[in-house]
């Protein structure tokens, strides 16, 4: 039997993950320090998992309608309506979805017909590239530059184009750069959108950990409600990551076109996380305070000890990832990575494995204990000097 | 609360170089500003938050309901305050509802304090009345549970 014969042939072509090449050489060291964790080091507040563990008490373990229950999708409605903006009808604009992760591809699946392609900017959270071609589609990732902070450029996105352009991807804030998008440049973007006749994909799961200005939604833009799916989730911001439970919300007729497929790939997001998710949404929003100004502390922190140190680090406005270019050393983002790791025992992800214009920098998770963070923070000043000697030593020669 | 406050009450760390290392000032403008914070009695003492199980602490803590009455002048300081002078009173609080004073009270032994309740406390002109219970087991100190919340080990030490 030949294996290879029976793998789909766009399954065999993806690429293999970056993270995942890195993740098993971490796994192998418990004791180092990690800095590449992609989710939130809070435990989900207690209020949401009880109402998770009440609805199992009270038997809730059946399926749900396969859009979502219709109280929490009552409950979206509220929420999206005084976070980003638009109002979106419970009944016929919004999906509960599988995380984010599965908005993602159910919109791809739904829109692209072979061939379709999908503008992007990079780099950017690593699924977008690969749920893209397994929706046979067509990436057109748009860097976004070291020298602009990698914040976005509207122009760029202006200048991909070509024919044939069906989806604007979008992530505000961004995984891993932390960059967020003011609210002229998204407007350009809006106009180009209409311009072009392009449907948005607006992931913006990192919203309520915006920390710089007020995070702007698409959505929430002259024109883009009708050609907008508006993807949030409650893995970040609630620290629920492993409820799975996230949200499109979009035009009825794009919301059903998503449904369909939904409704035979998952049937429904599983009762227990939807049940904790409302507990969320209705008193939650105190809690999502609390940890963004955790994060928002530890963020000033790791990103002035970069500077210190001569890794070059913008702020990042969003998100809990720090983004510093470690082009000073010599050493190219994947030895950097390794040397890291060996040395001193701490994990952080290189740049490339979010698109090669990641090239040259690394995501610095900074979603961890203050303890660890310093720590963490003297372990790479202590590496960078041993890189920049090494340097020295070797213009000498 | 100041950046060093608010810091403060969320470390396990209280060292003035750490402290100065996270906040990115210099070690000396943090224990100027301890000291500051010391001489204006905003920081009143140090005390580590202790898992009763694991330090060996024999120690019998009893919460006391205090009835008393109210004077003239002064309402319930000067009562308050008197309760409060004894070493054995670990804390004491003005409360609203069915009792005034609400005592925490710590002793080696059970007897040592039911002796304390019975033979000071109790018998001090104007308590009315006390109501004590003892604490049999803690869950929580300060924010601090006592048992291991969460599945650490098993979060993936690398994730998108
Ligand atoms: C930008 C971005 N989108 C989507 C996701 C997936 O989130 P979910 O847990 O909701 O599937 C992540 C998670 O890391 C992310 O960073």
């Amino acid at each position: 039997m030949n294996p290879d014969q029976f793998v789909a042939n766009h399954v065999k072509s993806l690429p293999r993950s970056g993270i995942r090449d890195f993740f098993a050489i971490v796994q192998e060291m418990p004791q180092a320090i990690s800095l590449g964790i992609g989710e939130p080091d809070f435990i989900t507040p207690w209020k949401i998992r009880e109402a998770s563990i009440f609805a199992l008490e009270k038997g809730k373990t059946s399926y749900t309608d396969n859009r979502g229950l219709l109280s929490l999708r009552k409950e979206i409605s509220k929420y999206v309506s005084s976070f980003f903006g638009p109002d979106y009808d419970p009944r016929s604009e919004i999906l509960v979805t599988v995380g984010v992760s599965e908005a993602i591809d159910v919109a791809l699946r739904a829109i692209l017909n072979p061939g379709d392609k999908v503008l992007y900017h990079e780099p950017c959270y690593v699924s977008y590239a690969p749920s893209v071609s397994l929706a046979f589609g067509q990436g057109i990732p748009v860097g976004t530059s070291p020298q602009q902070s990698f914040s976005l450029n509207p122009e760029a996105f202006e200048e991909a184009w070509e024919p044939g352009c069906k989806i604007l991807m979008l992530n505000f804030p961004t995984n891993p750069t932390g960059g967020t998008a003011d609210r002229a440049k998204l407007e350009r973007l809006a106009r180009f959108a209409v311009e072009k006749d392009l449907i948005v994909i607006s992931d913006e799961i990192y919203a309520e950990l915006t920390y710089e200005g007020e995070h702007v939604s698409l959505a929430a833009l002259p024109g883009m409600k009708e050609r907008t799916i508006l993807l949030h989730g409650f893995s970040k911001g609630f620290a629920m990551t492993g409820f799975r439970v996230g949200f499109a919300c979009g035009p009825d007729w794009l919301i059903e076109a998503m449904m369909k497929i939904h409704q035979y790939c998952m049937m429904c997001a599983p009762i227990l996380s939807q049940e904790a998710a409302i507990e969320a949404l209705r008193n939650g929003t105190e809690d999502v305070l609390r940890m963004r100004d955790h994060y928002a502390k530890r963020r000033d922190f790791i990103v002035r000890r970069f500077n210190e140190m001569g890794l070059a680090c913008h702020l990042p406005r969003g998100s809990f990832y720090a983004f510093p270019s470690v082009e000073a050393y010599g050493l190219n983002e994947v030895e950097f990575c390794h040397r890291l790791l060996r040395e001193e025992e701490v994990a952080v992800v290189p740049g490339t494995a979010f698109g090669p214009h990641g090239r040259n920098h690394v995501r610095a998770s900074f979603s961890t204990s203050y303890e660890k963070l310093v720590e963490a923070s003297e372990r790479i000043e202590r590496f960078a000097e041993s890189l920049a000697s090494e340097k020295v030593d070797q213009t000498a020669v | 609360m100041s950046n060093l406050l608010s810091l403060l009450v969320e470390t396990a760390d209280p060292r003035p170089e750490y402290l100065a290392k996270v906040l990115g000032v210099k070690q000396d403008e943090v224990e100027r500003e301890l000291a500051e914070l010391r001489d204006s009695k905003t920081i009143l003492g140090w005390m580590p938050i202790l898992n009763p199980e694991k330090s060996a602490s024999e120690e019998v803590r009893a919460v006391i309901e205090v009835k008393i009455s109210p004077e003239r002048e002064g309402g319930f300081d000067r009562m308050a305050l008197r309760i409060s002078r004894f070493e054995e009173v670990e804390s004491c609080y003005l409360m609203s509802g069915g009792y005034d004073l609400l005592v925490f009270v710590t002793g080696k032994t059970l007897n040592e304090v039911a002796a304390f309740i019975s033979e000071r406390l109790a018998t001090i002109e104007g308590v009315l009345s006390t109501a004590t219970h003892f604490l049999l087991r803690p869950y929580k100190e300060r924010k601090q549970m006592l048992v291991e919340d969460g599945l650490l080990e098993e979060k993936p030490p690398v994730s998108p």
